[in-house]
């Protein structure tokens, strides 16, 4: 609410700016004046083809690559500041990939734990939170089974809590279901975003996949390295 | 902390084999030093006592780089007991001789009264008649052990044979290994007639220790009058033992260091992309640098036990060979222990910094941009 009394519309959480980027010393460019910005709890998909450059631009949006030039805004804060990195990383951001990265020796419990250690989080609050996430992703009864030992959609959904945990403002995720079966991606992705939306957090998704776009709030097409709003 | 702590285990853990190299290298690297500082500390401590032998001064000559080639005349011995404040002095002649099968016989000559037969302790025969003999030595017991002689028997020293006069025992690997010697016969034997080696003073009032110092640097240009514990400190063969020993310790760490550099560099390629992730999940490059130093710092801990196992069991082994005669009597030292275990330290880590910087620069959107 203004002063005078007119409702204005949410600061984004993420906001970028003429965006460009190539690789190869310039001689192959991906990212070509891309603006976007994201709104408080917004699911957003950034879709296109592969190669299209919706992943280079997620990584550009979420501060894990630096632009050629442009700029993002994350929480109000430049994410290609080291101090403010390792701030919105440990509190503000969760990322999920295509592959889960997770650490296969460690049990789901200890992968999860690995956000809160970074952030110096409280131990029990930690373990509240765990206990939490896993519950309403369905992996409650494998909370001390090692990673190695879960199938591919089992681990995919500990990555998502993985992101969950420190109770982040915005998930990028970079073709999360990409390395399923389509049945497991479809209920992978259906709960990540159920957990977004219960817990009002701002997604920007890169996917190729067209029937995951009616679960997102806004779809961003990604052509020829633009961000073209659909 | 425990979290942190997992994670370290874990990494270790994973790639047992690697770690076990690494592991392996760094005890190898601990046991061979361990081995060879205390078996020539040992030595050295073991010289140290025969030459102090209750005594305030070792008076020799002066600038010679080893004590086997220092020579002292009777003439001067006499005149050392003659100074003030000196109460007793005991004249020393050694030599190395062998005898068949045994490549290395100490052989002592002293005087009589000389405070080192008094302490030893007689397993058989006695001193009683030490320098009335003819042609009578006194052996260690562990020599008495491997040329198989008893009291009266005759056995072969260098290019002669002598009587058994007495078996003693002092607990010194020399001077059990060895063989003590009337001094005229000594000499006789080591065709250096009226010359000793060395001489031990001791004084009525070792406070008075400078005057004495000054009066031997006066009377004998040619000699030098040193404490126990300035000799031990400047003597130049302890001195190159000692430097030796710690050089050729800190080389074989340094192959350790090297393995622990090559698993840990190994390990952080193979998980580039895990490191990646933790950097996205909020790990500082301070954090991952620590994870990769406190892997280094794991193994060479369990490397420094195993090597601190496999060293003492090496030196009970070797003190326990009867063929080396008893002259390796180690000298384990808890600052010894102390000094290779920070060193064992210091080398794992410091193999470990580049991988850690390495680690700590990995960025995530280039090691996750093609999965």
């Amino acid at each position: 609410m203004s002063m005078s009394g007119t409702v204005l519309p949410p600061r984004p959480v993420v906001e970028a700016r003429d965006l460009w980027k190539s690789f190869d010393g310039g001689r192959i460019p991906v990212i070509r004046g891309a603006d976007l910005a994201v709104a408080p709890g917004e699911i957003v998909a950034l879709w296109g083809s592969s190669g299209s450059g919706k992943s280079t631009l997620l990584h550009l949006l979420s501060g894990l690559d630096t632009p050629d030039s442009g700029t993002v805004s994350i929480l109000g804060l430049d994410p290609f500041r080291e101090e403010n990195r390792l701030r919105l990383r440990r509190t503000g951001l969760g990322f999920v990939f295509q592959l889960h990265h997770l650490v296969p020796d460690l049990t789901v419990e200890e992968n999860l734990r690995l956000p809160a250690v970074a952030a110096g989080a409280a131990r029990e609050e930690t373990t509240r939170r765990i206990a939490e996430l896993v519950g309403q992703v369905g992996l409650g009864e494998r909370i001390n089974h090692r990673v190695q030992d879960l199938s591919g959609g089992e681990r995919q959904r500990v990555a998502i809590c993985r992101a969950l945990v420190n109770r982040p403002r915005i998930v990028f995720a970079d073709e999360p279901t990409g390395s399923l079966d389509e049945a497991t991606a479809d209920a992978v992705f259906a709960g990540f975003c159920g957990l977004a939306r219960q817990e009002g957090i701002a997604v920007v998704v890169a996917t190729h996949e067209k029937r995951f776009l009616s679960a997102c709030h806004r779809v961003v097409r990604v052509q020829e390295g633009r961000a073209v709003i659909q | 902390m425990s979290d942190f702590l997992r994670i370290i285990w874990v990494n270790v853990r994973r790639h047992r084999l690697r770690a076990l190299i690494s592991v392996a290298g760094i005890a190898f690297g601990v046991a061979a030093m361990l081995t060879i500082v205390s078996i020539v500390l040992g030595a050295v401590s073991m010289f140290q006592d025969i030459l102090s032998n209750e005594s305030h001064f070792i008076v020799f000559e002066k600038d010679v780089s080893d004590l086997f080639f220092s020579s002292v005349v009777g003439e001067e011995v006499e005149a050392l007991r003659k100074l003030p404040n000196v109460a007793t002095v005991d004249p020393m002649l050694v030599g190395i001789v062998s005898s068949p099968g045994h490549p290395i016989i100490t052989c002592f000559g002293v005087e009589a009264g000389d405070a080192r037969l008094r302490k030893a302790r007689w397993i058989a025969g006695s001193a009683s008649g030490f320098d009335s003999e003819k042609e009578t030595v006194y052996i260690g017991v562990r020599a008495a052990e491997f040329l198989k002689a008893a009291p009266g028997d005759r056995v072969p020293i260098g290019k002669a044979t002598f009587r058994v006069g007495g078996i003693f025992k002092t607990g010194n690997g020399f001077e059990d290994g060895g063989v003590f010697m009337p001094l005229p016969l000594a000499q006789t034997f080591f065709h250096r007639p009226d010359v000793v080696s060395l001489a031990t003073v001791r004084l009525q009032d070792p406070d008075d220790g400078k005057a004495f110092q000054k009066a031997v640097s006066r009377a004998f240009p040619g000699l030098v009058a040193m404490e126990d514990r300035e000799f031990n400190r400047n003597y130049s063969q302890f001195k190159i033992l000692t430097m030796t020993s710690w050089t050729v310790g800190l080389f074989s760490f340094l192959l350790g260091g090297m393995g622990v550099a090559n698993t840990m560099l190994m390990s952080v390629f193979a998980r580039i992309r895990e490191i990646a992730v933790l950097r996205v999940c909020g790990f500082s490059k301070t954090q991952v640098a620590g994870i990769v130093l406190g892997e280094a710092a794991l193994l060479s801990a369990v490397g420094t036990v195993l090597g601190f196992a496999i060293g003492l069991a090496g030196l009970a082994a070797m003190g326990a060979v009867p063929q080396l005669q008893g002259y390796v009597q180690a000298d384990v030292r808890p600052a010894i222990l102390g000094a290779i275990g920070l060193v064992a330290f210091l080398t794992a880590v410091g193999g470990a910094l580049y991988p850690a910087w390495f680690a700590s620069r990995i960025e995530p959107a280039s090691a996750l941009r093609f999965e």
